[in-house]
């Protein structure tokens, strides 16, 4: 076990499953360059036909993955940044995801997508997507969202073996953290199993992607006014681990969720939405979204920082949901 | 323009091509007449004077070479060789259909016989295509993929970013642009820029080739020369069949929302079938001969109806299966009203 960053952990994830099975195959914008540090190496021990540069030209490299692998190969896309993946709507949407539904099951898609989250930067308002609930709305995708390098590589892993397609969003704020990662090469996380990142009793918190580490901040911090916070994270939003939730919040009793995304019709809005439906005589209060407004992410970091879920947002909103006293709004 | 003076293939191919052709009109011709009765629902995409294009094209490929193609899905399937029964099952909706009913009338994609697809938003099948020709080229094997796609989809950005990525990869591709003349009620002239889809090719340095869209034997010799070239490793090719849908753009609407110029006679005049059968005539082949294939092509359809009017609905978990390799559960709610 060594201790890696949560980029390493998509480096190694690729490598081992590279070097398993050779209808894995690789294809992106400029990978081969390796730009982030997720195929290092790879060019080297894999060789161009398998580690393929493509045009610019994201609708016709996706759908070429879906076409690839329909005829039994795995490709794996890097498709960068996750706002490079509206031109390919038309191909996630009517070729990826409904191919196998639409001809009665002759079709099998066992491909990954993946695409960064690449926000919080300075990026502006095309190039810090967090879109992950747009496909949420579109079935035949499985859609996994780690928010530490373990989940990481063992969510990839399960992703490349998995025989339908599934959607991979990596949170950038996450890119740096470091953990203990399995050498192990059949470690694998399942798809569709959430995590309690954090044992508590008063009031659960279900974070996404990189709210979780903003979560475990927030309720470490929250100790101090005795309010004891578990921190759920459910890794993949399709298929989402409902019961996990539902049963955390039977525990506590009260549910926060904590979405880096838009609010409306947002991850956090259906993980909501579930919990008034299913859990609604265990709620001792109203449930909170804490996630992104619905404005864009301006340029200057000044103004863009503070629209984001921050450990103050979830400390205040734990403070409500238990009657504590709130701190006064300073914005 | 690609024009064949004489007929290509031995004796058996040749029937072959004529019995293709011959399914394809007796089947939709049957699958018009129940939809005006109301027994199959949806909307209906007829293939009915384009069956040259298709059989033409398939009669290049091997069983085993991939194929894409479009919601004007009945001839593709036929052409390359598909069984009637559970094409006709599909458009009735039944269980039996080639895609269990969750497909109908636009999607009748036959995987058994190296359908990818029968895609219905115009252009997707163009990287879906690039995307097979790689697979094979990666898996070493000698397989094509052909795209079909029509003139409508000429003006998308699918189909130029397939033929880019399978140029610039040299993929064992085939794009075969079946220029029926109207995108639904637009005239490609108004649509498309400059005189033909197949100059386009020019842009990505592979070969553009025109081909009589009504010949059989004029389109299966050009897919032929494009599918030795792709086999060959040389890359794709993109070949537009000159060809003229004869019923509105879906039928049974009410109203032709085409429209029609003094050349539809001439069009209709140079019917595919007619013209292979009269080559086929004058080269010493019996009109008998001929004629049985049409009369065992018409029990063939009229069996296939008899099949499909007899399987079952799908059962409501149908509804279920296939969004992913495990089946989706069934909201109780749901169920209890289905």
């Amino acid at each position: 076990m060594a201790k890696i960053t949560f980029l390493e952990a998509i480096q190694q994830a690729q490598a081992e499953e590279l070097a398993r099975d050779p209808s894995v195959f690789m294809m992106g914008e400029d990978i081969r360059c390796n730009v982030f540090g997720t195929t290092t190496g790879f060019v080297e021990r894999f060789g161009e036909e398998r580690i393929r540069d493509t045009p610019i030209s994201e609708n016709g490299f996706i759908g070429a993955a879906g076409g690839a692998a329909m005829v039994g190969m795995r490709p794996i896309v890097d498709a960068t940044l996750s706002s490079f993946l509206y031109p390919a709507m038309d191909q996630i949407c009517s070729i990826i995801a409904k191919s196998r539904y639409i001809y009665g099951g002759q079709a099998r898609l066992p491909l990954v997508i993946r695409s960064c989250m690449f926000y919080g930067n300075s990026n502006a308002a095309q190039h810090s997507d967090r879109p992950y609930a747009m496909f949420m709305n579109m079935p035949g995708l499985k859609i996994i969202a780690p928010s530490d390098p373990r989940d990481m590589k063992g969510l990839l892993k399960a992703a490349i073996r998995d025989d339908d397609p599934v959607l991979c969003f990596e949170d950038g704020t996450c890119w740096m953290a470091k953990a203990e990662v399995p050498d192990d090469p059949d470690f694998l996380i399942p798809i569709g199993k959430g995590d309690v990142k954090r044992e508590g009793t008063d009031v659960t918190i279900i974070a996404i992607a990189g709210g979780v580490p903003t979560a475990l901040k927030a309720a470490k911090r929250l100790e101090a006014d005795d309010i004891s916070a578990e921190v759920i994270d459910p890794r993949t939003l399709v298929p989402l681990d409902r019961d996990l939730i539902l049963r955390s919040v039977r525990k506590t009793g009260r549910a926060i969720c904590v979405d880096p995304a838009h609010l409306t019709c947002s991850a956090a809005s259906e993980i909501s939405a579930t919990i008034v439906e299913q859990a609604f005589d265990a709620l001792r209060a109203p449930v909170i979204r804490v996630t992104t407004p619905d404005t864009h992410l301006p340029f200057s970091p000044h103004i863009e920082k503070p629209l984001y879920p921050t450990v103050e947002r979830i400390v205040d909103a734990a403070r409500r949901i238990v009657g504590a006293p709130v701190a006064p709004q300073t914005v | 323009m690609h024009d064949a003076q004489s007929s290509i293939g031995d004796n058996d191919r040749r029937l072959e091509k004529y019995r293709r052709m011959q399914r394809i009109r007796q089947f939709e011709t049957k699958a018009e007449a129940i939809h005006a009765a109301g027994e199959i629902p949806g909307a209906l995409h007829t293939y009915a004077g384009m069956e040259a294009s298709g059989v033409g094209a398939c009669m290049a490929l091997r069983p085993d070479d991939y194929m894409v193609g479009t919601h004007r899905s009945h001839g593709h399937p036929i052409a390359k060789g598909a069984m009637l029964r559970p094409l006709m099952a599909e458009l009735l909706g039944k269980s039996t259909g080639i895609c269990r009913g969750k497909g109908g009338s636009m999607h009748l994609s036959d995987f058994s016989v190296g359908s990818l697809g029968e895609t219905s938003i115009v252009g997707s099948g163009g990287p879906v295509a690039a995307g097979a020709a790689l697979g094979a080229k990666l898996q070493g094997l000698d397989r094509v993929a052909l795209c079909f796609f029509g003139d409508g989809a000429s003006s998308e950005g699918a189909i130029h970013e397939g033929m880019n990525l399978a140029a610039v990869w040299k993929l064992p591709a085939i794009f075969v642009c079946e220029n029926n003349r109207f995108g639904m009620s637009t005239p490609t002239s108004d649509a498309v820029a400059g005189e033909h889809v197949a100059d386009r090719a020019h842009g990505y340095g592979i070969p553009g080739v025109i081909v009589d869209g009504q010949d059989v034997d004029a389109v299966e010799q050009a897919v032929r020369e494009a599918v030795d070239r792709a086999r060959a490793g040389k890359g794709p090719t993109l070949i537009e069949t000159k060809t003229y849908r004869y019923a509105d753009h879906a039928v049974n609407m009410g109203r032709d929302l085409t429209p029609r110029g003094p050349e539809h006679d001439e069009w209709v005049g140079r019917d595919p079938i007619r013209l292979y059968r009269a080559r086929l005539i004058e080269e010493g082949v019996g009109d008998d001969a001929l004629s049985a294939i049409d009369e065992a092509v018409r029990q063939e359809v009229a069996d296939a109806l008899q099949y499909a009017r007899d399987s079952a609905y799908p059962d409501f978990e149908e509804a279920f299966d296939h969004v992913f390799v495990d089946r989706l559960p069934i909201p109780a709610d749901v169920r209890a009203h289905a």
